[in-house]
């Protein structure tokens, strides 16, 4: 017996539209996140993640909108990022029916927010959304879906939020998001091999066939959007690759 | 035959939301509420429960939830806590070294599992008693759970004639109690309100035992 490998399809959502970008820019209409969520849910997938990507007042207002309706009709773990800045920020998600709420800039620039949500709320709803870049030898965080660096060396910031007491680690890797040529393994690996919290791969899935190694790199959850959008993939191709590689879902 | 009632004990816990809209999927006519006489009169009453055992249970405590809970049982009424709703049914919880007074409706202390890797998130298998009946037609089906600590023993000695509880196990590090169906009382650490059609079949399944 074993927790099953996650499989969980990620909605970039702008204006109360579904969207993904290449690297996060050139964004293209994907769709109504509700019913592309629903469809997601009934494909078997294991969570649903929405990314908020807009910062206006009026998109803001949408999302929680969105969360509403897709969590009355969807009874699955929903993730909302994007956008939370404190606290209350992460009530009014879980009061619009969101399970989780991922956490990234605002992190950075304020680490104790990631102590005062894990106090308030608990460890479980905070999952801590890296976007990381390779520099050097190592990678660094970055903020702004990858358009701003910062100095910060991941694995020490991942470390750290962990202590802080994030419950998951969202890992997305910036160089390897848009391409489809695989996850970035070696990532995946060197945050996994610390982790004591769960790890969620994330950026570059591109075929059936590059979501297995990310497990064995680790990982306990795949995350995905483009390959799901463009109708490429099903959560039920991924899954049924994943049984092929001997790995357990749900 | 009328739906039957259910009040979810709305004390400010969590995501309530879901389990309201899944009880609905489930053919129940749910209310939120934290006054004492709607709880009360309900068919069923949901306590659901996120976060850690001392907020749960001072937040609980604030609308004497353990006295609503309490006097249900002693009408032998259904009561249905989730997560940590199930967690504060036990004696005592053990977080950071703080031990916290639970409902004592059960013995046992709740404690952090011995696993490498916390919380214990996802979907995982449970091994369900012969006699079941709230995991009828989903026994081998996987729940979604997400927690760090749990009971791990059960040490509630119970003799005829009342009926032994029927207790549902699942691993994560070590065993520990993922449901237990305690005449009126029945509880799951994991949450059927997000365990896709399966948690909604097995809340069906506690309606049909008002």
């Amino acid at each position: 017996m074993a927790v099953a490998v996650r499989v969980i399809p990620c909605l970039d959502v702008a204006d109360g539209r579904v969207v993904k970008g290449v690297n996060f820019k050139d964004l293209r209409d994907a769709g109504d996140p509700v019913s592309l969520a629903r469809l997601y849910y009934e494909q078997g997938a294991d969570e649903v993640t929405f990314l908020d990507v807009t910062a206006t007042v009026e998109g803001r207002a949408t999302m929680y909108e969105v969360v509403r309706s897709a969590a009355e009709q969807i009874f699955i773990p929903l993730t909302v990022g994007g956008g939370v800045r404190e606290p209350d920020d992460v009530s009014k998600l879980l009061a619009h029916g969101a399970d989780k709420v991922g956490v990234n800039s605002a992190a950075l620039a304020r680490p104790q927010l990631i102590d005062d949500i894990a106090h308030r709320f608990g460890a479980q709803v905070l999952v801590l959304s890296l976007d990381i870049k390779r520099r050097g030898d190592g990678w660094i965080v970055t903020t702004h879906g990858g358009r701003t660096e910062t100095d910060r060396d991941a694995l020490e910031w991942a470390r750290e939020a962990m202590e802080r007491g994030a419950g998951e680690l969202l890992v997305n890797s910036i160089d390897a998001d848009g391409t489809k040529e695989g996850f970035d393994l070696e990532l995946v690996s060197a945050i996994s091999e610390f982790a004591t919290v769960p790890v969620i791969a994330s950026g570059g899935a591109g075929k059936v066939e590059h979501f297995a190694p990310a497990i064995d790199a680790g990982a306990d959850a795949v995350l995905a959007a483009s390959v799901f959008h463009s109708r490429q993939l099903t959560v039920g191709d991924v899954k049924a690759s994943l049984n092929s590689h001997g790995l357990v879902t749900r | 035959m009328a739906a039957p009632s259910v009040v979810i004990l709305d004390y400010g816990s969590g995501n309530i939301h879901s389990a309201a809209k899944a009880l609905e999927a489930a053919g129940a006519n749910v209310r939120l509420s934290a006054d004492r006489s709607v709880a009360e009169a309900a068919d069923g009453l949901l306590v659901p429960g996120v976060g850690a055992f001392a907020a749960v249970m001072s937040a609980l405590e604030s609308v004497r939830g353990g006295a609503i809970i309490e006097k249900r049982l002693t009408g032998s009424r259904p009561v249905m806590g989730i997560c940590v709703g199930m967690q504060v049914l036990f004696a005592s919880g053990d977080e950071h070294g703080i031990q916290t007074e639970g409902l004592n409706e059960w013995p046992g202390v709740v404690e952090k599992l011995p696993a490498p890797v916390l919380p214990h998130m996802g979907w995982n298998t449970v091994e369900t008693p012969d006699d079941t009946t709230l995991f009828d037609s989903v026994r081998d089906e996987r729940f979604y759970f997400v927690h760090s600590y749990a009971a791990q023993q059960w040490t509630l000695d119970v003799q005829p004639p009342f009926p032994q509880p029927k207790l549902t196990w699942a691993d994560h590090g070590g065993r520990f109690l993922a449901a237990v169906e305690n005449g009126p009382l029945t509880a799951t650490q994991f949450h059927p309100e997000k365990s896709g059609e399966a948690g909604i079949r097995l809340l069906s399944n506690w309606l049909k035992t008002f």
